[in-house]
């Protein structure tokens, strides 16, 4: 089929248009010297030192990053043992029910997630006195969702993996315990990668879950964004917006550039 | 006395390490019998028992509850216990009679409702020409394509949100465009109204449709269109006939991945939409952060657990053992 409809250009322009449009501006506004952003006032960098000069935002940078990192590690460690038993362990008893709390966070809005983390906590802190509202309980209620995620992600990876290798080695004597970290492990690798991203993304980009966890100062990255914004368009949020999409379009080309030229050395 | 002391914190060291090794033995020796399995699976099981399960619980149980203003926390114990010892059990179903009685919980569900089957009808339409042309599209070019199409999933949704602000905003940049082109008035925009919320929608889930779409598309045996047109079927005929069909596992993947999160939508609605875009995430949060009332933002949670949690995943449920069937069949 030679013939590629003009439509179908037209189309797929106009979606890659409106994916687009909106990034491109806020960058285009983040070096307005205008505070007002419909008039354009000369390029200036203005609102970069002032994002620079805010403690208050950087500080909750900081947060959510260790909140994220942390988030991420634990949520992999979680993710794989379920992944690993959802998809090489057959039947056992309880099997439904861990597919089931793995893929009910899923499809669940966050402010239930939200609502519910928190009377939880609110219980446990009647009760025994721990945890106190805050960085702790933001990560432990992220660590839950973003585990999910990555049951997901390993489990597909598992599924679709040769499970020869595994048994060759168990054939030759190798301990199960053995088996996982010398063949299964390495072999689901970009697996545990991308599972890390992913909670790490999910988590530093949460606002709702946060929100309803968190405690007096601990203001999460999210959270301040979100009073600001809702206070209306503010020049210091377009200098943010900015430098996290040109962060994560460098790091999606790294990795692009890097897998490209495996690739290519594999063959 | 020094290397008394030296040898006594090595000695200590010693024993650490010794028992972590004897530690690490017994763990390998679970693992060699069913047991390890128990420990790999208990593991997961036990954290989201605690942290997923329980909560809906504790939700259940407050919901039941009535709201005390002025302490923490503030609602009513279930259980009281008089000074003589004895204990009462007390339900108060009060919140779940306001749900139904007030008309703002009913039209806030069905207005989420709206949002999110309206975005997705979009979606499906902005979503499917680019996941057809991507799935057509040389290899090369196609990864350079899905690429720009996940790329701004990666960045904060947040921001990717208020982005739209400065552009549907009045005189924002699409007002400025269209004023140019005297379509409207100067000082036109649509921010805080629920077609901006519609345009927010789309805009952030718009690459959760094309992605199931363009797996599906590219799976397809596209001989089957050149047969048909060899066969004399006009391109929109064939399209109607074979490519369509054939899509609807992606179709529906994508429509689900859309539409599941969009019915709960809290940050959209809320900063792009109006006060009168009430959706039922908006409501809870309301409900919990502005009037302070955790027993019946808990009976809301309940009823989204009812009305759209529980429904999703039977569909799922169903969905999955219909794929399984469709696959042993085959």
């Amino acid at each position: 089929m030679n013939r590629r409809p003009f439509a179908l250009y037209t189309a797929m322009l106009a979606g890659y248009a409106f994916l687009y449009i909106p990034i491109f501006s806020v960058i285009a506004y983040s070096f307005n010297a205008s505070r007002v952003s419909t008039v354009w006032g000369g390029f200036s960098l203005r609102w970069y030192g002032e994002l620079l000069a805010n403690q208050q935002l950087l500080d909750a940078v900081q947060r959510s990053f260790l909140i994220a990192a942390i988030t991420a590690t634990a949520a992999v460690a979680l993710g794989t043992a379920s992944g690993l038993a959802l998809s090489r362990f057959g039947r056992f008893p309880g099997r439904g029910l861990l597919s089931l709390m793995n893929s009910a966070p899923m499809v669940m809005p966050d402010v239930m997630i939200g609502l519910s983390s928190l009377l939880l906590f609110v219980t446990l802190q009647q009760a025994f006195d721990w945890p106190d509202r805050g960085m702790t309980t933001i990560t432990l209620a992220h660590i839950t969702l973003t585990a999910c995620y990555v049951t997901v992600v390993v489990r597909s990876r598992m599924t679709s993996m040769d499970e020869s290798l595994e048994e060759a080695a168990m054939d030759l004597g190798a301990r199960p315990w053995r088996v996982f970290f010398v063949i299964t492990l390495p072999l689901i690798a970009p697996a545990l990668l991308a599972g890390w991203l992913l909670a790490f993304t999910l988590s530093l980009d949460d606002l709702v879950i946060a929100s309803f966890t968190s405690g007096p100062g601990s203001s999460t990255l999210p959270m301040v964004v979100y009073s600001k914004v809702k206070l209306g368009v503010t020049p210091e949020i377009n200098a943010l917006a900015t430098i996290i999409v040109v962060a994560v379009a460098l790091g999606v080309s790294l990795a692009g550039i890097a897998m490209h030229r495996r690739d290519r050395e594999a063959d | 006395m020094r290397a008394a002391s030296a040898s006594g914190v090595w000695g200590f060291w010693f024993d650490v390490v010794r028992n972590l090794f004897g530690w690490f033995r017994l763990v390998g020796r679970e693992f060699r019998t069913r047991r390890g399995r128990f420990l790999v699976t208990s593991l997961p099981m036990l954290w989201l028992a605690l942290f997923f399960l329980v909560p809906f619980l504790i939700v259940l149980k407050i919901s039941f509850s009535q709201a005390v203003f002025g302490q923490v926390p503030p609602y009513t114990a279930l259980v009281e216990h008089a000074a003589d010892g004895a204990v009462s059990l007390r339900l108060h179903a009060s919140n779940y009679a306001m749900l139904l009685s007030d008309p703002l919980y009913v039209s806030a569900y069905l207005k989420s409702l709206l949002f999110a089957s309206v975005s997705t009808g979009f979606c499906l339409l902005l979503g499917y020409p680019i996941a057809y042309g991507i799935a057509r599209a040389r290899p090369s070019m196609r990864l350079v394509l899905l690429v720009l199409v996940v790329l701004p999933f990666w960045t904060s949704s947040l921001l990717r949100t208020y982005a739209l602000m400065g552009i549907l905003k009045a005189n924002g940049l699409l007002g400025q465009v269209l004023s140019a082109i005297a379509l409207v008035e100067p000082g036109w925009g649509i921010l805080y109204s629920d077609a901006a919320v519609y345009v927010g929608i789309v805009y952030n889930y718009l690459p959760f449709m094309i992605l199931p779409l363009t797996a599906t598309l590219m799976r397809l045996d596209f001989t089957l269109l050149e047969a048909a047109e060899d066969l004399g079927a006009k391109p929109w005929h064939a399209f109607m006939r074979i490519t369509l069909p054939l899509s609807m596992p992606g179709i529906i993947a994508g429509a689900l991945l859309v539409f599941i999160p969009a019915v709960g939508e809290f940050v959209i609605p809320d900063i792009l939409g109006g006060p009168d875009a009430l959706t039922i995430g908006r409501v809870l949060w309301i409900e919990f952060f502005t009037n302070r009332d955790w027993p019946l933002a808990a009976a809301v949670t309940i009823a989204m657990l009812v009305l759209i949690v529980a429904p999703t995943l039977l569909f799922e449920y169903v969905e999955n053992r219909r794929a399984d069937q469709e696959a042993a069949n085959t």
